[in-house]
Formats: structure tokens, sequence, C-alpha cells
């Protein structure tokens, strides 16, 4: 043990593959984690349990890049903002008109669409929506007037792809379609080919367009969602909530939690078995029987029973995971600083008339540190792992989601048995790669330190 | 005794309030139901000292008088516990409808030792064969491969593959069924049959990642034992090499494996809660998660104790055949 020093450590450690798989994953999990805190609002955050936040984006929708292997590719999801706009005065009426253009290049037709605006006018403006397909035909859908008013007033609205008139609309213009359009939902249609009932691929142009009379007329805000099957880079969840989100910012919370969790109870353990051990006789026995007291408590019944009753923040749940943590390290250090405590130099220290907490430090301690960072890296996924299961059952902190949670309400969802295996894999998966990427570090730091392993 | 003493603490002050509460909204609903009761008063505030004085004399029948921490409370709790008398569960029952603390547990607890007990001794048996083997290999593809797969295996959560399991097997390649609870009542014929197939699931999943960190403590153990001497010796001698693995050496490494077993086997009757939670095995595990949600005082005490108990034992039964395997350990 005495013999390994830090320099030895180093070079040992660039030596091993194992070890450097670790870091370089570890590195990776970091460097996301700094890209989710600076490019992800903690607000957007924060707003993950709240439903009306993700209202525009798509339930259950696959991740995007599942089109690369499909040979039919699956409608994306479309948020489109920003339309080029023309405002057109002829007399007395002026006329602005909004025009979203897509490029339509699935095998499927989408789920819906919605335009959502807000719009700034007086008296009562005509609104009228229209779509000019690929093959150049012009689709009548709505035309409506907004509600009227005397003065400058600002109405906000959103328009259904499900409004009973628009399908009224298209109904009237059935001549165009060789098929039955009774039954057939409005999106089925808008995106069809003249002949069969299949999607148009191409550009579609949408038209919003706003009469006025007498008056100038904004729509400051103007946005058409095409609902799509397909959205992000991790797809979306039962509650529309884009996952990569939830995945980005679980990383830096993983992180914080392992790490905390390891650090505190390796340095707990190790004062307390090192003090236990130096100090012996009565004192080490009272210690270790409490130790093993709470060596024997079985952890994650009361964890549970912890987090029910007292709180379930996330920062008390370090501190819960804390106490089941630092036992098995208090054992190891006992033994450690018992052997250590023979040595020649401790006695002389203790001749000198130095102060046990001095001899502690300065002469037991740094002889630990090897093993202390072996440990800290190993029980890091432990800790993880524990709090993701905790998470799972439900018992996480709701203002700061982990991937737990994430699988948590994955089960709730029945997402396992309902086949939406984009919801399950990649939150497990990145539990499984941190808790690695420590287990890796630590079985390399572990290789040197004790070097009985080596062979 | 502790554990328990611990559990009483942390639950009993919020128990207290429930059923502090649950009077409360006895009486009232007593009252509300009985409107001549209500007539009889000239009040309000004579009504309200009535009820006041009714719910004061329930809570004083039933001790709740005293704080929950009063010796004479604490101490009537534990003794009714050693004579296994767990009282009623408050909103927990048996699948038969009982609410005895006593029948719900030894309902669920046969079936946890059916499902973590068999997968104990699996893994472990798995375990042993595969550790001794790569032990005495060090180096080898087998020791690589058991060595890596038990790294990896011990960072995936066990209920993130079984929810990986349930896609698989019950979605994409139906085999399976999702949940493991059975459908059909427990008295038809049939019922142990679709029960043990309603166990294969959650079975393969337990052993599939418990075997893994099974066989790298056994080779750890191994590999010593196969560098001290007198294995060595036996080499010299000529003695099958198969023979030395598993009878001279292995037996060598049986004290610390069978305290681990024995400690293992106890620790599987808690059942994985959360593994129990996935698959909806009706398990202790799952019975441990629901009572603690409902705060069922009762349900929770019954079990910490016999879990407690049983763990209890198999260290004392682990210190014994630890004596057994190894003769040094008798006169320490």
């Amino acid at each position: 043990m005495s013999s390994v020093t830090p320099l030895e450590i180093k070079q040992e450690f660039l030596k091993s593959k194992i070890g450097i798989t670790g870091i370089v994953i570890l590195a990776i999990l970091v460097l996301t984690s700094i890209i989710a805190i600076i490019t992800i609002p903690v607000e957007t955050f924060q707003e993950w349990n709240n439903p009306g936040n993700w209202i525009s984006y798509p339930k259950i929708a696959v991740p995007v890049w599942i089109n690369i292997f499909m040979a039919e590719k699956i409608p994306e999801h479309r948020i489109l903002e920003s339309p080029s706009i023309q405002i057109n005065s002829q007399g007395t009426i002026s006329l602005t008109s909004h025009q979203f253009g897509l490029n339509f290049d699935y095998d499927d037709f989408p789920n819906d669409f919605i335009y959502e605006f807000t719009s700034e006018y007086s008296g009562s403006p005509l609104l009228q929506m229209s779509v000019i397909r690929p093959d150049g035909i012009k689709l009548e859908l709505l035309s409506t007037s907004l509600p009227f008013s005397d003065s400058k007033t600002i109405h906000s609205d959103r328009i259904f792809s499900t409004d009973e008139v628009i399908k009224k609309n298209l109904s009237l213009q059935s001549e165009i379609f060789g098929f039955n359009l009774h039954r057939l939902s409005v999106e089925d249609i808008v995106f069809s080919k003249i002949q069969r009932n299949e999607p148009l691929k191409g550009n579609y142009i949408f038209l919003i367009d706003l009469y006025g009379v007498n008056s100038e007329n904004h729509i400051p805000e103007s946005k058409l969602i095409i609902g799509g099957k397909a959205f992000g880079i991790m797809g979306t969840d039962e509650i529309r909530r884009d996952l990569t989100i939830g995945l980005l910012w679980g990383t830096p919370l993983a992180l914080f939690i392992g790490l905390v969790v390891a650090i505190a109870s390796v340095v707990m353990g190790l004062l307390y078995g090192v003090y236990a051990g130096f100090k012996g006789k009565k004192t080490d026995e009272i210690m270790m029987r409490f130790n093993d007291v709470i060596y024997a408590l079985p952890a994650l019944p009361f964890l549970i029973i912890l987090s029910v009753t007292i709180s379930n923040s996330i920062f008390v749940m370090v501190g819960f995971l804390m106490i089941f943590g630092w036992v098995g390290i208090a054992k190891v250090a006992r033994s450690m600083s018992l052997q250590i405590k023979t040595r020649g130099y401790v006695d002389a220290a203790t001749m000198m008339g130095q102060k046990n907490s001095k001899i502690i430090l300065k002469h037991i301690l740094p002889q630990l540190l090897p093993y202390a960072f072996a440990s800290i890296a190993i029980s890091v996924p432990a800790a993880i792992t524990t709090e993701a299961g905790l998470s799972f059952l439900g018992l996480g902190d709701p203002s700061f989601p982990t991937w737990g949670q994430i699988l948590h309400d994955a089960n709730t969802f029945g997402a396992a048995a309902r086949g939406l295996w984009w919801w399950i894999i990649p939150p497990g998966v990145m539990i499984a790669v941190t808790g690695l990427a420590f287990v890796f570090i630590g079985n390399a730091l572990d290789a040197i330190v004790n070097p009985k392993l080596k062979r | 005794m502790v554990t328990l003493l611990i559990t009483i603490a942390l639950v009993g002050s919020n128990m207290d309030t429930i059923l502090k509460q649950g009077i409360v909204f006895q009486v009232r609903s007593e009252i509300t139901e009985n409107p001549a009761i209500a007539e009889s008063f000239s009040s309000v505030e004579e009504f309200e000292n009535f009820i006041q004085s009714q719910i004061d004399q329930r809570i004083k029948v039933l001790g709740l008088g005293e704080p929950w921490y009063s010796p004479q409370r604490i101490g009537l709790t534990m003794y009714k516990i050693l004579l296994l008398d767990f009282g009623h569960a408050t909103f927990l029952t048996s699948d038969s409808g009982s609410s005895d603390v006593k029948d719900i547990i030894f309902e669920k607890l046969p079936r946890t030792i059916l499902l973590f007990t068999t997968a104990t001794i699996i893994i472990s048996v798995i375990g042993v064969f595969l550790g001794a083997l790569s032990g005495s290999k060090v180096g080898s593809i087998i020791d690589r491969i058991t060595s890596s797969f038990a790294i990896i295996s011990s960072s995936f959560p066990v209920w993130w593959i079984g929810m990986l399991m349930i896609f698989l097997f019950a979605f994409v390649y139906q085999i399976f069924p999702a949940r493991a609870t059975p459908d059909i009542p427990s008295s038809d014929p049939g019922y142990i049959g679709a029960l043990l197939y309603h166990m294969t699931l959650p079975l393969i999943t337990i052993v599939m990642i418990g075997f893994g960190s099974w066989a790298y403590l056994v080779r750890n153990f191994m590999v010593g034992i196969m560098q001290e001497d007198f294995i060595m010796a036996k080499k010299t001698i000529g003695i099958n090499q198969k023979k030395i693995i598993y009878i001279h050496a292995l037996k060598n490494a049986a004290p610390p494996i069978v305290t681990i077993l024995a400690l293992s086997l106890s620790g599987s009757l808690g059942g994985a809660i959360i593994t129990e939670a996935v698959f909806d095995w009706p398990g202790m595990g799952r019975l441990y998660f629901e009572a603690i949600t409902v705060m069922d005082l009762p349900v929770i005490i019954g079990a910490t104790y016999i879990l407690t108990v049983f763990f209890l034992v198999s260290i004392l039964i682990a210190d014994l055949l630890y004596g057994y395997f190894d003769p040094r350990m008798r006169t320490g």
C-alpha cells in the first residue's frame, strides 16, 4: 500500500486500457452535462412535469434518425415558425398574407396540423386558410371571421385540422379526388394523391390570408405545426415531452448524485474507520458495533421509508444514500489503519507526543488515499443505480427529473409492453454507461492499489 | 431489534396522526348518519364539545393518548411482535380478503421464496462453477468473458433489464406474459403451471444479471487459493486438474462463499422491491412497497421483523457452517 506513489499510480493508470476507456466515457459525460446546462435553460427543464409546456410537441413520436433505416419514411413533426409575410393594400381593403413552405417527403400521412396565431386587429377581419399542393391544386381549407371589436384588440386562437368546417370545405371540393372522401380525416385528404389515397410528396405551401377593411392588421405570432410521428433526436413520450431534454439534463444530475454520495460516504467511512482503528480498545469496539447495526439495516426498504416519511427532495436523498454508503468503507479503513498503526513511524510520532488528530491526518490517512480513490469510483455506480431505483418506484424528486423518473413514467404508461423502445432504452443505457465509466476507472485503480488481483 | 425500533420511530408519528384523523372522521360520520343526535343539542358550541369529548374518549381507549414513543406503547408493540401478533393491516388485505398481517405475509412469502430463492440458488450454482473454472485458468478466454460480464452487469439496474426483457419477450416475440401475476384464481388446478410460466421471465432476468458478480467473486477467491502451496503439491503429485479445482480448491474457498450464499439467500426473501414492481410479482417486495406507500404500519413492521429474523438466523447458520468448513475458526 505504502509503496504506491501518486506518480506510479498515474503511470500504471495510463497503461491500463480499461481505465482510459473509463476516463474517456466520463469526459464525454461531463461534456454532455456542460452542453446541457448551457444550451437548455433550467426553466424548460423545471417545466418537465407541466403538460401545458409540451402542447406543441407530438405524442409518443419515434426519434427522427429512425428514418435513415426505414424504407418507408415516417413523417417528422414540424413546427414552422417563420412564414414569409406579404402585406398588400388595395383601397380600403388590406391583406396580410403568411406563407408556410413545407417539403413533405414521407410515406405516411401526418397526424394532424394545427395553426396557432395571435393577431392584432380592429373590426372583424376575415381569415382564410388554404394550401397549394405540389401538383398545383389549391385547396380552400377554412374561411372564418375573427370576433368583432371596435378598438384594436389582440386575439389568440388555434385552428385544428380536426375542425368540422375544414372537413366540410374539403367535401365541397371532392370532385378533384378520385375516391370517396367520406370517413377520411382532413390531413389524409390534404396530403393525398388525386387518384388513390396515398401520400403525395413534394412542396406544400400553406397560405394564411387576413383581410381587413380600413385597418392595419398584424399577425405577430404565427406558427404552423404539422403533427408527425417522429420528433427530435430521442423522440417524445406519452405526455408529449421531448426526451432529449430529459436525457441531457439527467447527466449532470446523475453525476452530481453519484459523485457527492460517493465522495461524502468515502470520506465519512475513512475518518470513522481510521479513528476507530487508531483508538482501539473500547472506542473501537463501540464504534464497530454501531457500524454493524447500520450494516444489518436493509438499505432499500429504509430508503423508501425515509423518502416517504421525511422528504423526497434530491438533496435530502443524497444524505440518506450517504448513511448507507460509508459502512463498508469504514470496516476496510479500520483494518487498514490497524496495520499501519503498528508501523515504526507511527510509534515514533506518538512517542514524540504528537496529537492524535495530527497522526491520523498526516501519517495514516495519506496511506489510505489510493484505496479511497478506488472506492469512490466503485461506489458511484451504486449510488446512481440506487437513486434511479428509488425514482423508478416513484419516490424521486419531481422538481429534478432524473433518468430513473423517465423510466418510472415509461413503466406507468406500460411502455415496455407497448413497444415504445425509445422511451426505455436510452435512459437505461445512460445509467449503465455512467456506471460503467466509474466501474472501469475503479477497477483500473483497484488493480494498482491491490496488486494481489493483478494476475 | 434495532431495525424494528428505528422503523417504529420513523413511521410511528405519522401512523398516530393517520389513526387520530381516522377516529375524527369516524365520529363525524356516525353523527351525520344519525340526525337525532344533532337535533338534541341546542347550540353549535355544545354540539362541537360533544364531538370533541367523543373523539378524546376513543383516542384514550385505543391508547393513542400517549405519544408513540412512550415506553409503555413501544414495549407493548415489541411484546406483541415477538409473539408474531402483528395485528390487523389498516389498508392492505391478502388475496383471500383477510386483513390479518400474519395471513398477508404468509401468503406472499412462499411466492417470493419460489422466485428469488430459486434464482439465488441457480445464480450461485452457475456462479461457483464459472468462477472456479475461470479462477483456475487466469487470463483465459473464459476468465476474460466472466470478468468483463461481471463488471458490465454490475452497472446495469436489474429492473431496467427487466423492462427490456418485457419489451423483447412480451412485445416483439410474444412468448411470455408482461405481467407476472397469473390471472386465474389460486384454487384452479392449472394455477401452479400458470405461476411457473409467469415466473420464467423474471427468473431469467434475475439470473442473467446476478451470476456475473457471483462468478467474479468466486474467481477472486480461487485465484488466491490456486497459488497456495498445497495446490502446487497436488499438481506435482499428478492429481487430476478437475479434481483439484472442484474438490480441493473449492473446499478451501468454501467458507466465504457459504457466508455470502447464506446472506444472499436471506436477502432474497425481501425480494428485490423494484424487480417485483417491474414484473408485478405478488411477493414480499411488492407488499413492502405497497405498505410503505399507504403507510400501513402493521404490515411494514411485520415484514421488517420477519426479514430481520431470517437475516439473523442466516448469519448464525453461516457462522456455524464457517466453523464446519474452516476448523481454524472453531477455537477462535
